[in-house]
């Protein structure tokens, strides 16, 4: 990279608070119904209706507010923000302005096992608007307004950000932190939590910005890391050839890995904001905020820390399973329900699981394994029933079927053989029908060893008990 | 029978003089036969009687309240399921609402009768009804002349007996202002007491609706009907209805009555101060004691008036872009041309004047110099009128500088239109409750008295209103054309 410049970078990340309905009406908030189906008179701006605040949403971006360690504003306030789209049906959207419900607050990331605070400038709630479909409608345009209403609360960082990895790093912590909260699905592909991205560059060691451009609706971690970067080249190309960055906001377009000019400065509408006459001041008061406070879970970070010294993890295995609530929760109500050894909870959990899961491109919450049935089967590995290899067999049987592991280790026939006269009866014909290797193990050739621990299992379809195994070869091939 | 009170009716109801249906075909009738007063954008004949057949079964069966089977009419402002709601305005002319009103559900639900709905100045704007897309409303007492506005076919209905009472709404005086041209009891309630929901916004943060009505008795048994809370209206008041016929009776003794200087000035014409002098002094024969107070920052009511309402009626309004209900223009070529053209096509002059005027005072670099400074000026007047009422019960005065003006007087110059609100506007700006009451004739034409109230003294108003209407007989006057 260029030495010389510095990227600034700031995210306004806007994320779909996970209500029953919409901010002010009582129409659903459901992804994907017919079109139209679900806006009512409402989200239809029809002459003389009037918005009522959801105090679900409140409730959710004070959670929010309190994760990040913000300031939470005892009277915030609803604003018009005035402009024509057809999607728009009122003509305004209304939103949060001078007055928003969270203030300053900030959220740890970490890039290169460097830990860094990044700002939170604030989060505001606001309505969504509904979506203009230009296709299939020949030369003319159809409006879906089943989205309009839906609860935003848009989340502003600080100019804090240095790179697109740390930006990246910022919006992965942020999406982990509002789907921890529950105030959000994290659904990226239904537009549940989408970013757009303030760029700049500067001279490094220059105390002001450069000029920043904003690059609009970038809905996926991949895509704002290519888009900023693709943004800083841009702009250090343009600097180095003696050129000046217009204000302007920007488009990514994802197939061509480039950003183009959306509007300029001059362009930019001009919002006429003004307090909403139809909503009273939001107030939250001290003990609605104890309140929330009381209700907040263990956050990510704090969560990671307790895996680490309860369950004497490493790091990187805390960390992996407290990526998500459910993850964390199907972990340690698998140590709870198998009773085994958290470590081995935690491979398999790591290892196992989430292989499969992301092979099948599924959410730990979409596991066909459920903790309880993994549970059993680890059980059995515990107690010997069967060996960890076999283990890997039954987990696929879990995986295609809804047995459990006994059922599975039952019908297959997997009890693992530790009747030690039965694995010496074997291990004693194996070593007579191979004398040649023998002779070799007895020269001092020890790999050979191996060669016998794979008939031994092998014959046993890889029921013997290794330990077993292992301690009766020993013992007889050295006599 | 048009000259009945409301509990005369509901009395004549239950007595069987009469049925609820034979009340609402006389006043199908009367309405039929005077078109030329224009009073009415819509007339629902069917769907009255059919309501009306209703209340007499109810009444029949005993199920009777002190509403059932009177009928009344509706503003075109309050949005009436199934039935066109044009709010006086072309861009509205093709809308049937899918829904009812608040103030239209509580109504039905008391059993009342709708006649139809009313003309009003296009969109609630304007004091002489003359913006109104449907043309405008002739004054009962003088046909030549404006009846007020924007309550215009309100006010000029009840006054003409064409129909027994009515809903208005006020933003700047659009009930006590017609209400006092056209010789009528009108009633504007705090801010907050009766819901929003389903009346087409003007300027939120002042519409405010009430009843027009022949006596103080009679709105108050309307408001009754139509105040309270309602959870779909987040600044409607959660308050108890008090029972506004219960003071109705109570005596004024003792009254302490201020009258603001700054009502009383060189402008205001000098038939209407000696009719307000002489209403004074009969309260004064009712026991009431008078003072003079100040209201310091009156003058600055209209400007600042001006750009709040302004300001939220362009955003309000912005809704009317012909894409999901309402005009749209023929062919349009694109999405501006659509725009452009329906809302240019649609909205009659003084609506694109305010928006124009609103869009303006909230543009960048503009919006610390008009829309702040003019909120800053409310609170200054709110801060009068509370020093004003802490010191006495009522603020007396006229309602309007001048009676009824000629039609097409005062349509070429804006500001003196703005002017004949300048007693009234200040009310909304601070969220009072006001009424106008009928206190005699200037040039024979109707003068009305401003009552001005604490927030929610509403019963206090309509016994003061009544006692003085026990008193004297100016609100029992008929307009001789249409006494008949």
């Amino acid at each position: 990279m260029h030495t010389q410049w510095e990227a600034v970078i700031g995210l306004e990340i806007h994320t779909q608070l996970a209500t029953q309905s919409k901010i002010f009406s009582g129409a659903a908030t459901a992804y994907g119904a017919e079109p139209n189906t679900q806006a009512c008179a409402v989200d239809l701006g029809l002459p003389g209706v009037l918005p009522v605040l959801n105090q679900e949403a409140v409730r959710m971006a004070v959670t929010f507010g309190l994760a990040i360690d913000a300031e939470i504003a005892p009277q915030s306030v609803f604003a018009r923000k005035n402009y024509f789209y057809p999607d728009l049906p009122k003509g305004y959207q209304i939103s949060q302005y001078e007055l928003p419900i969270v203030g300053k607050g900030h959220l740890d990331i970490e890039v290169d096992g460097q830990s860094k605070r990044i700002g939170v400038t604030r989060a505001h709630l606001e309505e969504d608007a509904g979506k203009s479909l230009h296709e299939d409608f020949h030369g003319l345009s159809g409006i879906d307004l089943n989205r309009a209403g839906t609860p935003l609360l848009e989340i502003v960082s600080d100019p804090d950000l240095r790179s697109a990895k740390e930006a990246v790093a910022y919006m992965r912590k942020l999406h982990e932190l509002v789907r921890y909260l529950e105030i959000c699905d994290g659904n990226m592909q239904e537009g549940s939590f989408r970013c757009d991205a303030n760029v700049s560059v500067r001279p490094k060691g220059q105390a002001e910005y450069g000029t920043r451009v904003e690059i609009k609706n970038i809905n996926s971690f991949k895509f704002v890391e290519k888009a900023i970067n693709h943004e800083i080249e841009r702009h250090i190309d343009v600097l180095e050839s003696g050129g000046k960055i217009v204000q302007e906001t920007r488009l990514y377009d994802a197939n061509k890995d480039e950003t183009r000019s959306m509007r300029s400065k001059e362009e930019a509408n001009d919002y006429r904001y003004f307090p909403d006459p139809d909503l009273l001041p939001v107030v939250v008061t001290e003990e609605l905020k104890q309140q929330i406070l009381a209700t907040l879970p263990e956050l990510p970070e704090a969560k990671k820390q307790r895996f680490a010294a309860q369950y004497g993890l490493d790091a990187e295995t805390a960390a992996t399973l407290t990526s998500s609530r459910e993850l964390a929760d199907y972990y340690e109500n698998l140590v709870k329900l198998s009773g085994c050894e958290a470590k081995l909870c935690g491979n398999w959990v790591c290892g196992d699981l989430l292989g499969a899961l992301n092979k099948a491109g599924l959410e730990i919450s979409q596991c066909p394994v459920q903790s309880e049935r993994l549970a059993g089967l680890l059980k059995r590995i515990a107690d010997n029933t069967i060996s960890g290899k076999i283990g890997k067999q039954v987990f696929d049987k879990l995986w295609n079927s809804t047995l459990s592991a006994d059922e599975i280790i039952e019908q297959e026939g997997l009890v693992q053989i530790t009747d030690t006269a039965a694995i010496e009866a074997i291990i004693d014909a194996i070593i007579a029908a191979n004398p040649g290797q023998v002779e070799q193990y007895r020269a001092g050739k020890d790999k050979v060893f191996g060669f016998f621990v794979g008939q031994a299992m092998k014959q046993t379809q890889g029921k013997a008990n290794p330990d077993e195994v292992n301690k009766i070869l020993r013992a007889k091939l050295s006599n | 029978m048009h000259k009945l009170s409301l509990s005369e009716l509901a009395a004549g109801l239950r007595a069987k003089q009469f049925s609820s249906v034979e009340l609402t075909q006389h006043y199908l009738q009367r309405i039929a036969r005077r078109p030329e007063l224009n009073a009415y954008i819509t007339v629902t004949g069917e769907r009255a009687l059919a309501q009306a057949a209703a209340a007499d079964a109810a009444l029949a069966k005993g199920e009777a309240g002190p509403l059932t089977g009177i009928p009344l009419a509706h503003k075109d402002i309050f949005c009436t399921e199934g039935v066109k709601t044009s709010c006086g305005s072309k861009m509205l002319d093709n809308f049937i609402a899918p829904y009812n009103a608040t103030v239209v559900e509580k109504l039905d639900a008391a059993r009342m009768v709708t006649l139809g709905k009313l003309n009003m100045d296009e969109f609630a704007m304007g004091s002489s009804n003359e913006t109104s897309h449907y043309g405008p409303v002739l004054n009962p007492w003088a046909p030549d002349c404006v009846p007020g506005g924007s309550s215009g076919g309100s006010a000029a209905a009840v006054a003409a007996g064409l129909a027994p009472i009515a809903t208005g709404t006020d933003t700047g005086g659009s009930i006590r202002q017609p209400a006092a041209l056209c010789g009528i009891t009108g009633l504007k309630p705090t801010y907050g007491r009766v819901s929003r929901w389903g009346m087409i916004a003007y300027a939120s943060s002042l519409d405010q609706g009430g009843p027009m009505a022949r006596s103080a008795a009679d709105a108050a048994l309307l408001l009754q009907a139509m105040a309270g809370f309602d959870p779909k209206d987040s600044t409607s008041a959660d308050l108890p209805v008090p029972d506004y016929g219960e003071t109705l009776q109570n005596s004024l003794q003792g009254l302490k009555i201020g009258l603001p200087e700054q009502f009383f000035s060189a402008d205001l014409d000098s038939g209407i101060a000696s009719v307000i002098e002489a209403a004074v002094n009969e309260y004064r024969q009712l026991g009431a004691s008078v003072q003079t107070v100040s209201l310091p920052s009156l003058e600055l009511a209209i400007p600042a008036y001006y750009v709040i309402a302004s300001a939220e009626c362009s955003s309000n309004l912005s809704r009317f872009d012909g894409v999901r209900f309402g005009y749209r223009c023929q062919n349009p070529q694109d999405l501006t041309d659509l725009y452009v053209r329906s809302r240019g096509e649609a909205f009659g002059a003084e609506v694109k004047r305010r928006i124009l005027m609103g869009t303006y005072a909230l543009s960048a670099g503009y919006y610390d110099a008009y829309y702040l400074k003019a909120q800053q000026v409310r609170r200054l007047i709110s801060n009068d009128f509370r020093q004003a009422l802490a010191q006495v019960d009522v603020l007396m005065g006229p309602v309007t500088p001048a009676p009824a003006f000629r039609l097409g007087e005062k349509t070429g110059d804006p500001v003196q239109m703005y002017l004949s609100d300048i007693y009234t506007i200040a009310v909304n700006l601070a969220g009072l409750p006001a009424m106008s009451i009928p206190a005699g004739f200037s040039g024979g034409k109707p003068v009305g008295l401003h009552l001005i109230g604490g927030y929610f003294a509403e019963q206090y108003l309509l016994q003061i209103a009544h006692q003085y209407q026990q008193a004297t007989g100016w609100h029992q006057q008929f307009p001789a054309d249409y006494a008949g």
